[in-house]
């Protein structure tokens, strides 16, 4: 249930008080059959360490690779797969569904 | 991110206290607002609507849109009584995700053997409750059928508006039961709020059984009842 998702935020916490570039995706909005509602987070440290899902695994691998680009730079960004994206089948929600994350960075 | 609104957000979480992060999705900008913060926020009807529908989403505003993430805290179980029917709840709670306590003075009723894996707190109600406050996210399940033990934490569980309130007990025994709590000063309303006879209809008959009944009762109030989800944001 919810636990989970505040799990997330607490090693989030606790991965930037241990000094380590952090950031945090959510799920802003999904379509179809997307494995994670809407508000679940993914923690992801600059080592590439995550913690938490976005979509069940589906897609996971491509967050963390961006989430560790939005760590360097500190600019949000808003992610999108989905059925209709040529990429968002390479990396596989092939559960038929799409959905849209935010990354930020935790400063 | 800032650190400090992330901690804001797991010290209201670890409170059991609602909270809402509300990010400007074109600037990145945000601010985090729990508990009675709300009122008065700009956003306040859509706030208030988020926290009760306990659903994150996207809100259009003149401002631009925005995201609400809302985090409500678990739906917790506190069962007065260390009784047979607490003995089959407890693992049946912790298997639909519910966290559970069960309370009970009755030292020889509240043991670590007869609730394996369950916190139970061998305390009067009065007591016990300053241990796990309640709150709307709060069921409370009085199993007893001793007045001097349910009615304590009746009476402090519709005061503290949780979401669920049972009692075990017969229609006769419930009615007595309301005059009681009646002449305490709880209103009409207040006690028409209490499910009793305990449990949805089912023909429940052993103490497990009744047990599954609870729980479903307790689902039915969370899923169905005022801090349920919108049946269209429901539907992914």
């Amino acid at each position: 249930m919810t636990s989970t998702n505040e799990d997330v935020l607490e090693g989030a916490l606790r991965w930037r008080r241990e000094g380590k570039g952090v950031a945090l995706a959510t799920v802003l909005e999904t379509w179809g059959s997307a494995p994670r509602p809407v508000g679940s987070h993914l923690a992801v440290d600059q080592d590439g360490g995550f913690l938490g899902s976005v979509s069940g695994g589906c897609v996971e691998g491509a967050v963390v690779s961006e989430a560790m680009e939005v760590i360097e730079s500190g600019k949000p960004r808003i992610l999108e797969f989905g059925v209709a994206d040529e990429t968002a089948w390479r990396v596989g929600l092939s559960c038929g569904g799409a959905i849209r994350v935010y990354v930020e960075r935790v400063d | 991110m800032h650190l400090e609104i992330l901690a804001q957000l797991t010290a209201a979480r670890a409170a059991r206290r609602a909270a809402v992060l509300v990010t400007e999705l074109e600037t990145g900008a945000q601010r985090q607002v729990a508990g009675e913060a709300v009122s008065g926020d700009a956003l306040e009807p859509s706030l208030r609507a988020a926290l009760a529908s306990g659903k994150s989403g996207i809100l259009e505003t003149p401002g631009g849109r925005v995201f609400l993430t809302v985090q409500v805290p678990p739906p917790r179980i506190v069962a007065i009584g260390a009784v047979h029917i607490s003995q089959a709840l407890a693992p049946l709670a912790r298997i639909a995700g519910y966290d559970i306590t069960v309370i009970d003075p009755r030292t020889a009723f509240a043991t670590p053997e007869r609730f394996p894996d369950t916190t139970v707190i061998a305390k009067w109600p009065d007591e016990a409750l300053k241990e796990v406050p309640l709150d709307a996210f709060t069921a409370v399940a009085a199993l007893t059928h001793d007045p001097k033990i349910d009615e304590p934490a009746l009476q402090a569980a519709l005061t503290a508006g949780c979401f669920y309130v049972g009692a075990l007990g017969s229609r006769r025994t419930h009615a007595k039961r309301v005059e009681r709590l009646a002449a305490l000063g709880l209103s009409q309303e207040e006690l028409g709020r209490i499910h009793a006879p305990i449990g949805l209809d089912i023909g429940a008959a052993s103490p497990e059984e009744i047990a599954v009944s609870v729980l479903a009762q307790i689902i039915g109030a969370l899923r169905k009842g005022s801090l349920a989800p919108s049946k269209t944001e429901a539907a992914a």
